[in-house]
């Protein structure tokens, strides 16, 4: 290979690509710095010290490997979309690569100008063919293809998402539109311009025959500076639009797996994590069909897609009202790619909230709870507030706990005090942690050893903020199930009664307990499964997440999700949370009932 | 000097210089609660009305009142648990209610 611009390694082409890059690397080395600047100091020492530590930095390469190039989430979820994404994305990482190699091979004092591997098919000759060559060349023209076949995908998609498996999609902004249409014209630019170039440069299965039919069809050579030109001014534009659009998401996302595998939290609600979270969302709009409120084409603009534009906006009247409005279901969380977390930040958003009224209770004694267990308990059951208004559900429990004889007592026989779920949900951390604290006090003085719930609200913050030492935390589909497989509950299976499970949000998505509840209810019955189930089941719609959706429009969500419970055409639907069995059961045609209930009867 | 009585203030209200901006303003934000019809549902399943006599019907009273130390004491012990959502007839959003009874109860501006 042989350098044409040998004196100066230099052609003005290059400055659109190079303001562009310098801009770029400049705009994310600050906002790196600005984010990390912004955590609180503990996380900050954690997330350095993350780094260094051998096990979370390999894992940081790899997970940053995995979905930032080869997209695997994605490829699991959408095959085509995956496609689509990983060809673009793995094929220009590897473009990059191979150009760095050859400028190493072939250039290596050129190394130091950071255009060179991108352009170096303009600036070289070749000299002679050697083997390392055709064998770069042919990859680069491999890549090249693979890329082109990803972009013609996207245009395809861009007009006729459906065929992709999207019935919604977000809508544009104007930067945005920018964005995407310059990088659709980088690639096919890039064809061109190295076709132009094939017969001095050299090129391989792609190139070549494209600059005999260039050659061929202009009868000369000489029209290769225009397209380097546009293809360095494409790369230029789109380089200096991107951090004001949807594909921030492509740098932000390398910050944000490294913070995320060194364990750091929401705190703040727009600044460090939270602004990290914001910028990686791609605006892909998977949330969107995902929503339980985008049922009936309603509230499509206020799931987790529009929460972080509104925030990348900062429309602050917006932010109020998207964050108001979610059930904190968690589903966004469950199909996002990136895996931006819509209800923590959503609950971040409503802390920022003044009040003039701050509740406080202080003046509650906890001991005439503490006074009314007996001591020597070793299961203390909590019914909890849902559970106490549905109380065939406490009913059943404990009629199970007798049937099994297990000695336990009741921790809120006339009612007790909320767990904290309600007040959290709320953004009032405070007031939660108050009421924490009470619950606290009352079940250590308990003296038991398992505190066994029948309220998925209640069991998801005794599981994540309680701090009750030895205790065993558990839900009552769980423990009844282990009772079940212990011998000590004895189940009489009806093969005929086809039920369902429904998974609760808080259950489910929130505490990641799936399959004790499956099989409890394959003791009882023949289980079928919705149409959407698992991490994927629809919220009942009852959520206490929402602050502002009134009851007469929770009625739509409600029905769409007995809808989903109802492709297994069953007798019965099973859920474990109080919450869901009231909301099902003003809208469901068939009995809703609580798993202990089901037990119970076939006990 | 002790009689073993006392007499109470007086408990008329004055619907002409009360303050009911509290309650037109939930109103505004959120119509549903002009349906409450008392049947006192809310106040039968509340967690907190054990120690601050809270009760939505009656805090929707005492605003329509104008009584408001009443209001503030009834909500400072408010766990926002639900109860009263899941069993209002009229499908009131008093989780909603409540939040915004405690953001605007000092005259604090802004929307819902």
């Amino acid at each position: 290979m042989i350098d044409r611009f040998a004196n100066s390694g230099f052609h003005p082409f290059v400055l659109p690509f190079l303001v562009g890059m310098i801009f770029v690397l400049t705009y994310c080395f600050f906002g790196m710095v600005r984010i990390i600047w912004e955590l609180p100091g503990k996380d900050r020492r954690r997330f350095f010290l993350s780094l260094v530590t051998p096990r979370t930095a390999w894992k940081n390469v790899k997970d940053i490997f995995l979905n930032c190039l080869i997209h695997v989430k994605l490829w699991k979820r959408n095959p085509v979309l995956g496609y689509m994404h990983s060809s673009i994305a793995f094929g220009w990482f590897m473009i990059i690569l191979l150009g760095h190699i050859e400028v190493m091979l072939f250039l290596p004092e050129r190394i130091r100008f950071f255009y060179y591997p991108i352009f170096f098919n303009f600036f070289v000759a070749e000299g002679e063919s050697t083997i390392q060559g055709s064998v770069l060349m042919f990859l680069m023209d491999f890549f090249l293809l693979i890329i082109l076949s990803g972009i013609a995908m996207a245009i395809v998609k861009r007009f006729a998402s459906l065929w992709f498996g999207m019935r919604r999609t977000t809508r544009l902004s104007f930067l945005d539109s920018v964005g995407l249409y310059s990088l659709w014209a980088i690639f096919p630019l890039r064809l061109l311009s190295e076709s132009f170039t094939a017969h001095i440069s050299g090129g391989s299965f792609l190139t070549v025959p494209m600059n005999r039919m260039f050659v061929w069809f202009f009868g000369n050579d000489m029209n290769y500076l225009p397209t380097w030109w546009a293809y360095s001014i494409a790369l230029g534009i789109f380089m200096i639009v991107l951090p004001f659009t949807r594909y921030m998401h492509i740098p932000a996302e390398m910050l944000l797996i490294p913070l995320r595998n060194a364990g750091i939290r929401i705190i703040h609600p727009r600044k460090g994590f939270a602004r990290v979270q914001v910028r990686s969302c791609p605006g892909c709009g998977v949330c969107i069909d995902a929503c339980p409120m985008s049922v009936k084409k309603e509230n499509l603009k206020d799931c987790t897609v529009y929460l972080n534009r509104q925030i990348r906006r900062g429309n602050e009247k917006r932010i109020a009202e998207i964050s108001d409005k979610c059930l904190l279901c968690g589903k966004c969380t469950e199909v996002c790619q990136v895996g931006v977390p819509g209800p923590e930040m959503r609950l971040a958003q409503r802390s920022l909230r003044k009040y003039s009224i701050n509740p406080h209770y202080s003046n509650i004694q906890v001991d005439p709870f503490i006074d009314a267990i007996p001591t020597g308990t070793r299961v203390l059951y909590f019914a909890g507030c849902m559970t106490h208004l549905t109380p065939g559900i406490k009913k059943s429990v404990l009629s199970l706990l007798d049937k099994a004889g297990a000695s336990y007592s009741v921790m809120d026989p006339d009612g007790g005090l909320c767990c904290g779920r309600p007040m959290m949900m709320a953004g009032r951390d405070e007031q939660a942690r108050e009421m924490i604290r009470l619950n606290t006090e009352i079940i250590r003085a308990s003296g038991c050893n398992v505190l066994l719930l029948s309220c998925p609200i209640c069991y998801r913050i005794f599981k994540e903020k309680y701090k009750l030492g030895n205790i065993r935390i558990v839900h009552h589909s769980v423990y009844f199930n282990e009772l079940i497989h212990a011998g000590r509950l004895k189940v009489n299976r009806e093969e005929a009664l086809k039920l369902v499970y429904h998974d609760p949000c808080e259950l489910g998505r929130g505490c990641g307990i799936y399959d004790e509840p499956r099989e409890a209810v394959s003791a009882a019955g023949t289980l079928v499964e919705a149409r959407q189930n698992h991490a994927e089941s629809i919220c009942c719609g009852g959520s206490l997440g929402s602050i502002t959706l009134s009851y007469e429009k929770r009625e739509g969500i409600t029905r769409n999700s007995v809808d989903n419970l109802m492709a297994g055409s069953p007798d019965a639907i099973v859920t474990a949370c109080p919450l869901c069995l009231s909301t099902f059961n003003k809208y469901a045609d068939v009995p809703v009932k609580d798993l202990a209930t089901v037990l119970d009867e076939k006990c | 000097m002790d009689f073993g009585f006392s007499l109470s203030p007086s408990s008329a209200v004055n619907l002409d210089k009360v303050d009911l901006s509290l309650y037109d303003r939930l109103a505004a934000i959120d119509p549903g609660i002009r349906t409450c019809i008392g049947c006192g549902s809310c106040s039968a399943t509340c967690t907190a009305s054990a120690y601050s006599g809270m009760s939505v019907r009656k805090v929707l009273l005492a605003m329509q009142r104008g009584r408001m130390q009443e209001v503030e004491k009834m909500l400072s012990n408010c766990m926002l648990c639900g109860k009263c959502t899941m069993v209002c007839p009229r499908g009131i959003n008093t989780r909603r209610l409540i939040l915004n009874a405690c953001r605007l109860y000092a005259n604090v501006e802004g929307e819902a």
